[in-house]
């Protein structure tokens, strides 16, 4: 009879926990538990953002960051301050069971004070867009398999865009700027690793870690082939001393990114495999200046 | 009316702000004015005042009546009005604990665990502590005040130029230390308030107890200690206060700017009197102008909020600017 009872309370329990609690390990190697699908989400990263809404739940966002702005749907759902000085006050109001945010910001640590549900992921590189997709998925009580299937048709996505590079296009030396004060993406960065792939070469080695800032004399050193750069740093480009020089800026082999392309590229979410393409295009461009500027595979 | 009466009533007037302000904080939501009374009593709104705008306006009093104390402190030990509760390196010092967590902490694999438990707050603390402990040591302890004070630039600069480096070399850190240098009360809930209550009680205690040491160095130090006051153990006391003081507000707010500066030339300007009651003073009027700055940093702008130290830097700053223009005829700034 004990013996029946004891069975009876085991598989009770095993049944609880497979269709509640899920324990998710955020980017500080701490369990958070999460005891059944969230229904109100506020999300503190656009990259995150963007990964809850790739996973299908983006009727569940119920605040986003001011920098959020990817899918169109999130640009009607309420901004509770930045991913550094977040409403507290805001957020709380809106009773989210589950608060996403980047690493390590003194507003996360308040927010599960509070006693909400922290979930800390910050992604660099492919590896971590991977395991924040299944870290995500995981939370949101996806089935395994459906982020696994996302993770895989991102790859996929990078892969044909690697593979819609003709061959003269590679092997090109590139730099990329990811913003005009100047940092650059090197190869430990997510965007780096893109173009690794796509069989470039970056001026910009993975010992300087992921985002190093550059010393403008360092590119005209290195005279890449190709340079990448967002809109906002057109303009002070030109007037980087010798940059004038450097062959890149003469043959117009530039390839200059748009507000919104440029969000594309640095975030380091399931829209990776677009900004992938974004580069091919420019690099199959770059390799064959001669060709009028409009034409686009 | 004589001195004595108007500074007492000037100390009731300016707590009565405080307690006011206080409360005026926990009507100031991030929607703007909200009363709390009028809100209804449910579950979230409740944990909306208690857990985040009393916590929040209280902890920016507490913070502000520290700065405001440090400044007084800062400001009779070495007998300088430009002296500020920064002085002897602790702000660099926080910058410089906070940096190291950070980029630690973005390195993420070998982030100590002691390390990750100690947090920002913690961190900011410990680098502040160090800071001035470093400034004693190349100034051969307190006796010399134009020494120590040289020292506490020296260890700022050097400090500062190493947090600098940290930030170049880890960009990552770069946004969150933007966000640390500017100072904040938005994070500041009751386990902050918890720590800087005693924080202040125990400052406020040690510098009353020396307050008449300070006085007898308004006359200068070879008169203070012809008149037989315990000059060393004082100055070793208050140069404590001091750094405790500092290093407390500042792991909890960042860097606020200007209130300790501030808080005292402002209590001159109101009232003449002894230090033991200018100091308490200089507390009240911190943190009254800390408060204040707090809800206005909340409502100016609602629902965006301002950074409250860019506040106190304006309204502080604009207000020293004009006594000294003001005051140029007629003595000046003290």
């Amino acid at each position: 009879m004990r013996e029946a009872w004891r069975w009876i309370i085991l598989m009770l329990w095993a049944w609880v926990c497979a269709a509640q609690a899920v324990t998710v390990l955020d980017d500080r190697q701490q369990k958070v538990e999460i005891p059944q699908a969230p229904q109100r989400i506020v999300s503190l990263l656009p990259s995150l953002t963007e990964t809850v809404c790739t996973l299908g739940a983006c009727q569940r966002l119920v605040g986003v960051d001011r920098y959020s702005n990817w899918p169109e749907a999130v640009r009607a759902v309420p901004r509770v301050g930045g991913g550094l000085d977040p409403n507290i006050e805001s957020i709380v109001a809106l009773q989210p069971d589950l608060v996403l945010a980047a690493g390590s910001t003194r507003g996360a640590d308040r927010l599960q004070a509070l006693g909400l549900t922290v979930l800390r992921l910050e992604p660099r590189t492919h590896a971590d867009v991977q395991r924040v997709l299944r870290a995500v998925g995981q939370a949101l009580h996806v089935p395994a398999a459906e982020s696994e299937r996302t993770w895989q048709s991102i790859q996929a996505g990078v892969q044909a865009a690697v593979q819609s590079l003709k061959p003269q296009a590679r092997g090109q030396r590139v730099y990329f700027e990811v913003s005009p004060t100047p940092y650059g993406a090197s190869e430990a960065s997510f965007i780096g690793e893109t173009l690794t792939r796509m069989g470039m070469v970056n001026i910009l080695s993975a010992a300087l870690g992921p985002f190093p800032q550059v010393n403008p004399e360092f590119v005209v050193r290195a005279q890449p082939d190709v340079i990448m750069a967002g809109d906002s740093s057109r303009a002070s480009m030109v007037q980087r001393p010798g940059w004038s020089g450097l062959r890149a800026m003469h043959s117009q082999r530039l390839c200059v990114f748009s507000a919104d392309d440029a969000d594309t590229l640095v975030r380091a979410g399931p829209r990776m495999a677009e900004g992938a393409r974004l580069m091919a295009t420019c690099l199959n461009r770059a390799a064959n200046p001669a060709a009028p500027s409009g034409t686009k595979p | 009316m004589n001195d004595m009466s108007c500074a007492n009533r000037w100390m009731g007037l300016l707590l009565l702000i405080g307690i006011a302000t206080v409360l005026l904080g926990t009507a100031a939501g991030s929607q703007g004015w909200q009363a709390w009374w009028l809100a209804g009593g449910d579950a979230v709104s409740q944990q909306i005042v208690l857990d985040i705008r009393l916590p929040r306006s209280l902890g920016a009093w507490l913070g502000g009546a520290l700065l405001g104390l440090a400044g007084a402190v800062a400001q009779g030990l070495f007998r300088n009005p430009l002296a500020d509760p920064y002085l002897l390196g602790s702000a660099s010092g926080a910058s410089l604990g906070v940096g190291i967590y950070l980029s630690l902490f973005g390195g993420n694999a070998w982030a100590m665990a002691w390390w990750m438990g100690l947090g920002l707050t913690g961190a900011a603390f410990v680098g502040a502590v160090l800071a001035v402990l470093l400034t004693l040591l190349l100034a051969r302890g307190v006796q010399q005040t134009l020494r120590l004070l040289l020292a506490g630039v020296v260890v700022g600069v050097v400090l500062g130029a190493v947090t600098s480096m940290i930030s170049l070399l880890q960009p990552q850190v770069q946004q969150a230390m933007q966000g640390f240098m500017l100072g904040s009360t938005a994070f500041v809930g009751w386990s902050a308030c918890i720590t800087l209550a005693p924080v202040l009680a125990l400052c406020m205690a040690l510098a009353w107890v020396f307050a008449r040491v300070l006085d007898a160095l308004t006359l200068g130090e070879a008169t203070a200690q012809s008149l037989g006051v315990p000059l060393r153990s004082a100055r070793l006391v208050l140069v404590g206060v001091l750094s405790l003081a500092t290093g407390a507000a500042v792991a909890h707010m960042g860097l606020v700017a200007f209130v300790g500066l501030a808080a005292p030339h402002l209590v001159r300007s109101l009232v003449r009197t002894t230090h033991a009651r200018s100091l308490l003073l200089a507390a009240l009027m911190g943190g009254a102008l800390l408060a204040l700055a707090d809800v206005m940093a909340r409502v100016l702008f609602a629902p965006q909020e301002l950074p409250v130290g860019v506040l106190t830097a304006v309204i502080g700053g604009g207000y020293l600017l004009w006594r000294v223009y003001r005051g140029s005829g007629a003595g000046g700034v003290r």
